[in-house]
């Protein structure tokens, strides 16, 4: 399409600096012995009134066309696109006053505005740009105050405001580059609706006056024997569709880079679903995964997040995944309950979730096991929940579809489950939508909403990071509540390792999308063999520890998610690092019952008395 | 006013337009950060610390109260005046992926700091960002690239290096550190307080994080519901909190090397009150531990203000019944690490009556 909009627009770029050139003296001569003629050979299109060659005149006639209904789109972005991107960039009274000005300049029709515009300019090609600027200048006033208002709200137009930049640095540095795309877009449409209103206003004699003459004077000119003659009134309509048409397809080339960007689709790897049937299934184990992996394409790239992920939950246990930003735990955790995209690419060894293996389920079983078997807790409680819906109906949906139970009966389960979050004013409560409520009653209500199930596995992903410390804690003592009385396993995923040493049972530490080290929580603070868990514990500040030396800083930066290198993930970083640790990946392997660690060369366990003497050792 | 180069506030109210009706986010603050010092201010979100950064900085103007840096203050709300407190006060916003404009490169982002009150030819310039970018500890290679390209740590330096670019008398970090990984805090904390050292401005080093605060400040100022309820050196107010909320909020942060904290123990009663409608006297009171809803006979609570009483003092506690400074921290209650903290029953009387 790309290349048919570039011919099209090519051809007429040509037509419009040549025209006048080639054909502007033949279609000014007249010829008093062949007027008003049909087509011939001579004349394919036929001649006008003072015998002109009508093919001659419509190809000349393209620069004054298309010039008046460039330069009125221009004249009219320019006014509209400055008094809307001036309303990001006043004070709150002008900004204010310059909006109502321009929803009042939008009340108006524009092309009865145009019309107005070019009676009162005077007719001519003059007068019709200006009306027109004015008549198209309201839409793009208001298509940039909403697109400026949202760039008007960022935290960097915050920070240049509190420099203290001047009014049109901010107009020309931040606001204007950040609306270019969609602006661009907005004004080649325009110019074809431009050039369709011109030729319009010339059509009704308000345009370009004789002895001048455009497409539109020429289609009216034409229009006078279109019952005998056709083709001369349908001949300029053609040329204006055309270059209309042209117009608009520049408009969504534009559109289209802009949206478009290269999306690499993953390479076929193969597909490791081999159905290991060898071990038997556990009644124990809840959740079983081995070597997980998640390969996701994105604009930068194939990223492979999760490389390998092996993990085993037992029921009522309370595992803690910790790891920075980027080590792939969340997206690993959504693995598991099958929430990724589609175009991301999941396989695994072995995937068993209550006993069944993965393969051996159809996919309706499988969603059907996974929506009464797991519940998810996310991050934002804010937008978690669905803000139109109330909460009743939103924590007594998945009970009502998959276990049938009738509706008053659902609303009893979900009262008992809100009195045990600590929220006794339940009716009320399920009467009442998701903003009503603080972000710690939302995640309150969310711990409610998944039990309803009574699922086997939780998984609460950064459930406390958007909380304040002490709702941080009546939830984490919530979701312990929860595992105990119900005996659901909890996958507790967050990047804050004190809370989690302090909270679960059992810690899986993930880095470069690997779990590097999986260890009792209580033997976190003193007892961790990796070095990048050594790390990472050493890093963490703490109040009832002296203030000096200050926390470590783990060098260098986390490892490439697009890489594909061998070896062990942290080797650049580790201080302890062998030569074979650049090519060989380790694997999760038994220290001691409980204590798995992925190192060719662990750290010795550390002398008794904690951690601020490992570190010492780091040093 | 004794505020030397540094920022005093003083009485600082600050108003919303709420759905319902004006909401008070800032209430009379009064606060003193002497020059070359940090003040953190702590709290809870909203509890207002964050307005009140806007109000300094002039994105939110106080309806009340006086702002002053170095003894002068800076109101109005022209272009000039905004300017001029630039000139003086800068912040440090929370997210460095949005407070820097994805479309200019570091050297860009810096170098238009740097010239917003200098003129600056292009060696001067260039020279500049060269001197900004390694007083806050990144390469020069950084310069040319744009800030998805950078890791949020070094974006976070970036936003620093453009905010101390004018040479500001007060700096105000807005939660700085929450949203970058555990592995870079300490270093971004490092290199903020080597930077203070030399420059020599003032900051207010707001966070809910204790630990960082207890990294880079020299005075603690704990904000609940648009007040201050306590406020003092660093060691004072964190080794013997006076305040029950303070105490309260001490004894949330989990700890990884103090050991397992007993389960359940019940933190604060009720819910945060509705901003727009707070509680009367002590603001504290309807949640407070040690308040009339625990301890018969203290109903002046919720008749008086404890604030004015509090005010002048060096370890400023605004309650009518502090703990003392000889009363257990709240480590001292936490459970030895070795005992699971699931089975330890609860310790009754912990708390002084």
């Amino acid at each position: 399409m790309g290349v048919i909009t570039l011919a099209m627009l090519g051809s007429l770029a040509v037509l419009a600096v040549a025209g006048a050139v080639v054909w502007g003296q033949q279609a000014d001569r007249p010829d008093p012995s062949a007027v008003l003629r049909g087509p011939t050979a001579g004349h394919p299109l036929g001649t006008d009134r003072l015998g002109r060659d009508l093919l001659a005149r419509l190809l000349a006639a393209t620069w004054p066309s298309l010039l008046p209904a460039v330069a009125a789109t221009l004249l009219g972005a320019a006014a509209g696109i400055t008094l809307g991107a001036l309303t990001a960039v006043v004070g709150g009274r002008a900004a204010r006053l310059l909006g109502a000005l321009i929803n009042l300049l939008l009340a108006f029709p524009a092309l009865l505005v145009a019309m107005f515009f070019a009676a009162l300019f005077g007719a001519g090609a003059g007068g019709a740009v200006f009306a027109l600027a004015v008549a198209c200048a309201p839409g793009f006033a208001r298509i940039t105050q909403t697109l400026a208002a949202q760039v008007a709200g960022t935290d960097f137009m915050a920070a240049a405001r509190v420099l203290g930049l001047r009014r049109h640095r901010l107009l020309l540095r931040h606001v204007l580059p950040h609306i270019a795309e969609p602006l661009m877009l907005n004004t080649a449409v325009a110019a074809g609706s431009a050039l369709v209103a011109l030729s319009g206003l010339s059509f009704l004699g308000l345009g370009v006056q004789p002895p001048s003459y455009d497409w539109g004077l020429m289609l009216s000119q034409g229009l006078d024997r279109i019952y005998t003659e056709p083709l001369p009134a349908v001949a300029p309509g053609i040329a204006i569709v055309y270059a209309t048409v042209a117009f608009q397809l520049l408009g969504e080339m534009l559109a289209g880079a802009a949206v478009r960007q290269a999306r690499p689709r993953p390479e076929e790897e193969p597909v490791a679903h081999a159905a290991r049937a060898d071990r038997p299934a556990s009644t124990d184990h809840v959740l079983e995964v081995e070597d997980l992996r998640v390969v996701l394409p994105t604009a930068d790239g194939v990223v492979r997040p999760v490389r390998g992920v092996t993990l085993t939950l037992r029921r009522g246990e309370l595992v803690g995944l910790v790891g920075e930003s980027g080590s792939g735990k969340s997206l690993a955790a959504l693995a598991v309950a099958d929430l990724l995209p589609d175009d991301a690419r999941v396989t695994w060894t072995t995937h068993r979730f209550l006993g069944a293996d993965a393969e051996s389920l159809t996919r309706e079983q499988r969603r059907r096991q996974l929506a009464t078997g797991m519940a998810l807790i996310f991050q934002n409680p804010a937008s978690a929940f669905n803000p139109s819906l109330r909460l009743g109906r939103q924590m007594t949906e998945a009970v009502r579809a998959h276990r049938g139970t009738p509706r008053a009966e659902a609303v009893e389960q979900a009262l008992a489950q809100l009195q045990r979050v600590g929220l006794p004013a339940g009716r009320r409560l399920l009467r009442s939508r998701p903003f009503q409520l603080s972000g710690g009653q939302r995640q309150r209500v969310a711990i409610a909403a998944a039990s309803m199930m009574r699922p086997d596995l939780i998984i609460a992903d950064e459930p406390t990071t958007a909380l304040d410390v002490t709702v941080q804690r009546q939830i984490m003592d919530l979701l312990r509540r929860v595992r105990r009385e119900d005996a659901t396993a909890i996958l507790f995923i967050s990047h804050d390792i004190a809370l989690v040493a302090d909270a679960c049972d059992r810690v899986l530490v993930m880095y470069g999308g690997t779990i590097v080290e999986n260890l009792p929580a209580r033997e976190l603070a003193a007892g961790a063999r990796h070095p990048y868990t050594r790390m990472l514990v050493a890093s963490v500040p703490d109040l009832a520890a002296d203030r000096d030396p200050p926390p470590l800083t783990i060098e260098g930066g986390p490892p490439d998610p697009c890489g594909t290198a061998p070896g062990c993930p942290f080797h650049d970083r580790c201080p302890h690092r062998l030569d074979r640790c650049a090519v060989d990946s380790p694997v999760l392997s038994p220290l001691r019952p409980e204590h798995e660690v992925a190192c060719w060369r662990p750290l010795p366990a550390a002398p008794l008395g904690g951690a601020r003497e490992t570190e010492e050792v780091e040093k | 006013m004794s505020g030397g180069g540094g920022l005093t506030l003083y009485e600082v109210t600050v108003r919303h337009q709420g759905p319902f009706g004006p909401i008070t986010a800032v209430d009379g603050v009064s606060l003193e950060v002497p020059r070359g010092t940090t003040v953190g201010l702590v709290g809870e979100s909203g509890s207002g610390k964050s307005t009140l950064a806007r109000a300094i900085v002039g994105l939110d103007p106080p309806c009340s109260g006086r702002i002053a840096v170095g003894g002068r203050e800076y109101g109005g709300r022209r272009e000039a005046d905004r300017r001029r407190l630039g000139q003086q006060v800068q912040l440090v916003f929370q997210d460095p992926d949005t407070a820097l404009d994805p479309r200019m490169t570091v050297r860009q982002s810096i170098a238009e700091a740097a010239g917003a009150f200098v003129r600056l030819d292009r060696r001067g310039r260039e020279q500049r960002v060269g001197e900004l970018l390694e007083l806050v500890g990144l390469d020069a290679g950084c310069a040319g690239r744009l800030p998805r390209q950078l890791s949020g740590g070094q974006r976070q330096r970036v936003a620093v290096a453009r905010a101390v670019a004018v040479g500001p008398a007060v700096l105000i970090a807005d939660e700085v550190t929450s949203a970058l990984d555990v592995s870079v805090r300490a270093a971004l904390l490092a290199m903020l307080r080597d930077l203070q050292r030399r420059m020599g401005f003032a900051m207010l080093f707001i966070s809910h994080d204790l630990a960082a605060v207890r990294q880079v400040a020299d005075a603690v100022a704990v904000m609940y519901l648009g007040r201050i309820v306590e406020a003092a050196s660093t060691e004072s107010l964190l080794r013997g909190p006076r305040h029950p909320y303070t105490r309260t909020l001490l004894s949330a942060v989990p700890s990884l090397h103090a050991g397992r904290r007993p389960a359940e123990e019940p933190l604060l009663a009720g819910e945060v009150p509705d901003p727009a409608s707070p509680p009367t006297g002590c603001r504290f009171h309807p949640r407070c531990p040690v308040g009339p809803a625990r301890h018969a006979g203290r109903d002046v609570c919720a008749v008086r203000d404890p604030q004015r009483d509090a005010a002048g003092k060096p370890h400023r506690a605004a309650c009518h019944f502090p703990y003392r400074a000889d009363d257990r921290p709240p480590q001292a209650r936490r459970v030895p690490p070795d005992d699971d903290g699931d089975r330890t029953p609860r310790t009754p009387g912990d708390l002084p009556s």
